[in-house]
Order: structure tokens, then sequence, then C-alpha cells
């Protein structure tokens, strides 16, 4: 019963994740800018990615938000005031390709890497790293499928995990 | 031709128009000075805070619309600028800091007087940059003006490592910015002035509420016409006094914690609120979701971030103040409202802001309206924080447009002397009133030497309570009268000013107040009258913290009195 209710909430919770991107000015500093007004008006992030973009001297920055908690328009408008953030879209309604990357070392032995390889096969991803005592799995898909392989993965003890947080783009 | 980075940027602050700095050496700021006496148009004024500094150039930018500028060295001079750009921040202000930094080779080490004043004033400023390179310069002053002058003002900063300064580069000043992410709109969407125009039309009972936008974007002319056409009242925010004449028959005064009893009721009763160049602070609405609860609200605002964020808005319009009022102007009907505005005057009446006069003590309040009374209402006022502020800002007439300085968002204690400096030289022949309180004034009263060496003709009214007032006031209204570090001591204030050079008189009794305010007015040069007040003169009406516009603490004694009058009616 509890673990339907954790399941819900979960699901829930996933639903009010709202996407924000913004392409900004490649300036040093801007990374701060953005965090210090998350920051100061007490916006939640969930993840934030960035990187260059297709436009020379501009980045993509794909900030995940929880909408539950946070008044997303506001969160829009102020970083649209900012000055090196030239365009800012809410993308949560619209039909976006979101991914996200992870590495995900795991403990396995002899016994356990073909059980933990076979997983990592159903959710196509990719062994990158093998040792005596654990492994390396490289995951990319949407949160749901990363969460998912990494409670099935659980059980065998995980030893880091390392997520990217989403990037998007519009269909 | 090249040019040292210090003088390209002096020839820059040159072709902007600047022509007053104030400012404080140092180390890293030495280059500049150095080549500032190769610039004859740019009057150096030293000031004896950083911190006053950038309230001089604060207000400076308030009362000319020049962007007002302020130079502080690196470390400690840098940090001491903080509090003024937040001021200045809070309080839409345009005001460029130069600051000095260590040289390029030294940043990030911890260097002498070394401070990460870009990292720290991210949130306060609303844009700041290292200047890395003399040829880069040009650009980011150009830019920085542009940023701090356009849309919504507000303050930039520059950090200038002081190898910089002594670089050589080519100058050359550019002709346009380029800032892809920064295009503010400044023409409201035509249809939505139109939906604006036809609820003004349909409502009953509509209330302007203007702001310090209106001041800004210096749109008297335009909120005049907007409410004599449509014949609504005109109530202000505290930085919106000054914006619509006081002597005016549809003025309404301040609203708020602090604000005219009647202008909160106005607003409470009112079916459409149209907000003009505010912003809904706290202190202007009491308890949002108290506030107004019968109206719809036409939000009329330069920054799109304020619409939506304290209230819901039914019809927002982003624009620059002026160009939306004058759309709205020929779209509106003229209109007349007479029951609403007969209520109006009604609830005035009964809601007098007056002064019950017992006691010895001289009342805060009357020395105001004496200052207003023979400076005709023509001074530019400037306050510093607390309950002197509330009473500078309830009991003069406010008829000239932007006569009031005074730190509203942030609230700064000591604002008002350097704030006093800064419209003095921004606006040297108009008088200027500086009303402080005797906590405020300790704060920065060493600007009494910068007034003295720049011969400043300030009037400076301290009211002396000897105590922090508005703090005292929450202890006795909210903490049963715990007065804890609240009563203060100060200096012989007259003995002070002589101290500095400047004549002063102490006021004790009421009936020496008038004569001392015209010996202050008719002496050339700056004075100082320190008014021996009430201490425990509490301000009213108030609304409590947590408490909607409708529940209004009027002044207690008004009760007892009123009471006593029907006693004697009742027995006639």
């Amino acid at each position: 019963m509890n673990k339907e209710k954790t399941e819900l909430a979960k699901i829930h919770h996933d639903m009010t994740k709202r996407t924000l991107v913004a392409l900004v000015e490649d300036k040093p500093g801007v990374l701060n800018r953005v965090a210090s007004l998350f920051r100061r008006r007490g916006f939640n992030i969930e993840s934030i990615a960035v990187g260059h973009s297709e436009q020379p001297g501009l980045s993509r920055m794909t900030i995940v938000v929880d909408g539950a908690t946070t008044a997303v328009e506001q969160v829009r408008k102020q970083l649209d005031t900012l000055i090196d953030v030239v365009k800012v879209s809410d993308y949560t309604d619209e039909r976006i390709v979101a991914r996200e990357l992870a590495l995900i070392k795991v403990h396995a032995n002899s016994e356990t890497r073909s059980e933990i390889i076979e997983l990592a096969d159903i959710y196509k991803a990719k062994v990158v790293d093998v040792s005596e005592k654990s492994l390396i799995i490289e995951v990319t898909g949407e949160e749901q499928k990363i969460d998912s392989l990494y409670e099935l993965l659980r059980k065998f003890g995980i030893k880091e995990l390392a997520r990217t947080g989403r990037i998007a783009l519009p269909r | 031709m090249k040019l040292k980075g210090a003088q390209i940027l002096c020839e820059c602050l040159v072709k902007e128009g600047v022509e007053v700095i104030f400012g404080f050496p140092g180390g890293s700021v030495i280059p500049l000075y150095d080549v500032l006496p190769q610039y004859p148009q740019l009057r150096h004024i030293l000031v004896r805070h950083e911190q006053c500094a950038a309230h001089a150039a604060d207000a400076y930018a308030r009362v000319t619309g020049k962007v007002g500028v302020c130079i502080a060295t690196s470390g400690p001079g840098a940090s001491n600028l903080v509090t003024g750009i937040a001021n200045a921040h809070l309080d839409s202000s345009p005001i460029l800091a130069i600051t000095g930094q260590v040289a390029r080779p030294f940043i990030g080490k911890d260097a002498f007087q070394e401070i990460d004043i870009t990292g720290i004033t991210v949130p306060i400023t609303k844009h700041n940059r290292i200047v890395r390179k003399a040829e880069d310069i040009a650009i980011r002053v150009r830019e920085a003006f542009h940023i701090a002058s356009t849309g919504r003002p507000g303050p930039v900063l520059l950090d200038f490592p002081r190898d910089v300064f002594l670089e050589e580069a080519v100058f050359h000043y550019p002709d346009k910015v380029d800032l892809p992410g920064y295009k503010p709109t400044l023409k409201g969407h035509p249809a939505q002035i139109k939906r604006a125009a036809r609820l003004i039309q349909e409502s009953k009972r509509p209330v302007i509420l203007a702001g310090r936008g209106i001041n800004i974007s210096q749109a008297h002319k335009e909120l005049l016409e907007l409410a004599e056409k449509t014949d609504i009242p005109v109530i202000t925010t505290l930085l919106g006094i000054s914006s619509f004449p006081e002597n005016h028959e549809l003025s309404m005064g301040m609203l708020g914690m602090h604000g005219m009893a009647y202008a909160n009721m106005a607003v409470n009763n009112a079916d459409l609120v149209i907000a003009i160049g505010m912003r809904f602070d706290d202190r202007a609405t009491g308890k949002v979701s108290g506030f107004a609860p019968h109206a719809q609200i036409v939000h009329i605002d330069i920054d799109p971030s304020e619409i939506g964020k304290n209230v819901r808005v039914t019809v927002p319009i982003v624009g620059e103040v002026k160009n939306v009022l004058r759309v709205l102007n020929k779209e509106v009907m003229e209109l007349k409202h007479p029951e609403w505005i007969a209520q109006m005057h009604l609830w005035k009446r009964e809601h007098p802001a007056d002064i019950t006069s017992n006691g010895t003590f001289i009342k805060p309040q009357s020395v105001i309206d004496k200052i207003c009374e023979i400076t005709k209402s023509n001074a530019i006022i400037v306050t510093g924080v607390g309950q002197h502020q509330m009473w500078a800002a309830q009991h003069y007439c406010y008829i000239k447009p932007n006569s009031l300085v005074s730190s509203g968002g942030l609230g700064t204690m000591g604002f008002a002397l350097p704030a006093a400096v800064g419209s003095k030289v921004g606006l040297p022949n108009e008088i200027v009133w500086a009303i402080d309180g005797d906590g405020s004034f300790q704060m920065t009263l060493q600007e009494l030497a910068t007034v003295v060496q720049e011969k400043l003709d300030i009037k400076i009214a301290i009211m002396n309570n000897t105590f922090l007032g508005m703090v005292r006031q929450w202890q006795e209204l909210f903490h049963n009268r715990n007065y804890v570090a609240t009563p203060i001591t100060g200096p012989d204030f007259v003995k002070l000013a002589e101290a500095y050079g400047i004549p002063a008189a102490r006021v004790m009794e009421k009936t020496k107040v008038a004569e001392a305010i015209e010996t202050a007015m008719k002496h050339k040069g700056p004075y100082i009258l320190e008014f021996i007040v009430e201490p425990e003169e509490n301000v009213y009406p108030m609304v409590a913290p947590g408490a909607t516009l409708a529940q209004v603490l009027e002044d207690p004694r008004k009760k007892i009195k009123v009471k006593e009058t029907s006693k004697e009616i009742s027995n006639l």
C-alpha cells in the first residue's frame, strides 16, 4: 500500500516537472547569474544542463523546475530579465524530445554480472567499464527510463551515480 | 590615437554627458584619479564613505533623470558601495558604480584589497562586468549606460583591474550596443490598452494607484490628463508621492502600512484599480490576499516580471508608462463619477490626518507641516528611514513633480544626508530639505564634511526623539513595550554641526518652530535644525504586519476626542 503511494507521488511529481529552455550568451559568469537568480527567488531547480548551441556565442540551458512548488511563469519572466539571457521558452506543454544521460557504477561480481548485463541490454544501455567488483553502465533516455533501470539495479548495490539532467529540443 | 584605459574611461563618461562623479580614492583607482584633472567637464565630489557616494549618485539620478556615477577603490571601497547599490536596485535608480580591482595577475589570489565585487553584486545590479582589456572599456561603458538608463532603470557595476587603467588602446566610442538579450518593451500593446479603456468605461468605483514609474517616466502631465478626463481619484505609493499634485481635488494621498485611512478605504471599496508604475510592494498592499477584494486590476509597468508577481492582474500592459498613458488617454472617454468622488471626500473629512497637540513636546508632524507652509511646497524633500520618513510622506503637501527622494524598497537609514548632497548637486537652484531622525542621521553624518567642502546649501531637520522610533513603535504595539536597543543617545547635534562649520540651532518649544525654519531658510548656506520632539509619538494610521488594508489602526487619541465631542453634543 505504501509502495503504491510513493509510486503515485512520484508520478505526480514527474507530471509537475516543467522544462524551461534558455538561450544564453556565452559570457563569463552566466551560469552563476542564473543560479544566483534561482537561489534568491527561492525557485527549486531539479536539474540544469548547459552547453554550446548551434549559434556561435550562445549556449542552450535546459532547466527542469518543480512546478508544484515554484511559479514557473515567474521563473520564465525573471530569467528573461537577465541581460545575458536571449530567449526563454517553457517547453513543458510542447512536443519535445527530452533526454538525459546517466553513468551508474554498480557492484558486480562473477555471479551477478550476467544478470546486470541482461538488464542493461533490455534498457539498451551500454556497459562502459568492467572490473572485478563493479561495472559502469551508461544509459540515455527520458528520466523515467533511467529511474526505472536505477531501481532495478539497486538490489545489487549502487556505488555511484552521475546524471546530466535533462536536455530537450522541440519536435 | 592610443590612450590609457583610465583616459578611455573618462572620454566615455564625457561622451555620455556625465557632469558629476561621487567618489573616494584608493590604491586601485589612483590611475583613474590621476587623469581626472584632464577632464574638467567631470566634477568630482569627494565623499567621506563610499556608501554615501552610491547614495548621492542614486539621488542625483532620481532628481535629474541622468545616470548617477560613483567611484570606489577595490576591496573595502567596493564592499562599502553594496548597500548603496542595493538601495538603487530596489528603487530602480540608474547608477553606474565604477570599482577598482587588483591587477589581473592577482585576481582570485586573495590579494590585498581584493574582493569579488562582481560576484557579490550579482543579485543587486541590473548587470555587472569585469573589464578585462583596455580595448573593451568603451563598449562596456556604452552598454552600462544603456542598461542602467533604459527599460526599468537600475544600477550597473563595472569592475576595472588596476592594470587595465594603465594599459593602452585605441579609443573608439561605439555607435550602438549589441545586447540580444535586452530588448525592453516600451510601447504598450494597443489591444490591451483598449481593454483597459473598456474596463475604465464600465467601472463605477475606479482608483488610480500611481507609483515611482510616473516619476521615472516623467509622466506627470499624462497622469493628470487621465485622472481629469476620467474623473478618477489618484492614490500613490510612497515613491509615487509627487507624481500627482496633492492639492488637487482628485488626490487621495498615500496608501499602505502608514497610508491615509481614506486612501486604504478607497482601495478596499474600488471595483477597478489602475496600477501605474508601481509593483504591489507589501508595504503598499498589506496582506496581499486581502488587497482590493472587489476590484479588477489593470497593471501598467515597464517590467514584465512585475506583472502577476504579487497580485492577479486582469489587464496587463507592459510598456513605458508615459507611452502607454498617451495612448490610453486617447482611448478613454470623458467620464464623471460624482457619487464615488463625493464618498472619497466624505472619507477624507471623516479621517483627517490631524494632530492632537497636547503636551509640551513639539509634535514631529507639526514640524513637517511648518516646513511645508514656509517652503510653500516648493522644496525637494529628502528623508532618512523611520517614523520621520512616514511623517514627511504624510504631512508635506507635494505639488511639485518628483519632489520626494526617499529610500522605499530597501529602507536604508542614513540615506538622507548623502541623498541631499546628490539632490542639491543635481538641482543646485532648488531648495533641498533633508528630514532625518536622530538614529538615521548618526549613520552617515560624516557627510557633513562633504556638504561643507562642496558648499552645498542644504537645510537639515533632525527629529530628535532619542529613540529608534519606528522599531520602538513596533516594540510598543506588538512586543509589550519591550524597548530593547531602541533608546539611543547621540552627540549634541548643534555642537557637532558647529564642529563641521555649519550653523545650527536646537528647537525645544512649539512656539519657536516657525521662526527657526525661517531663520534656516534665510541663511545662505547649509543649516541644521535639531527639533526635540515627542519621544513616544507613534505613526498613525497603521496597518499592522499581516493585516489587510481594511484593518487600519487609527490614532487611539482621536477616538477619545470624538467620544468627548459627542458627549458634549448629547449634553446640549
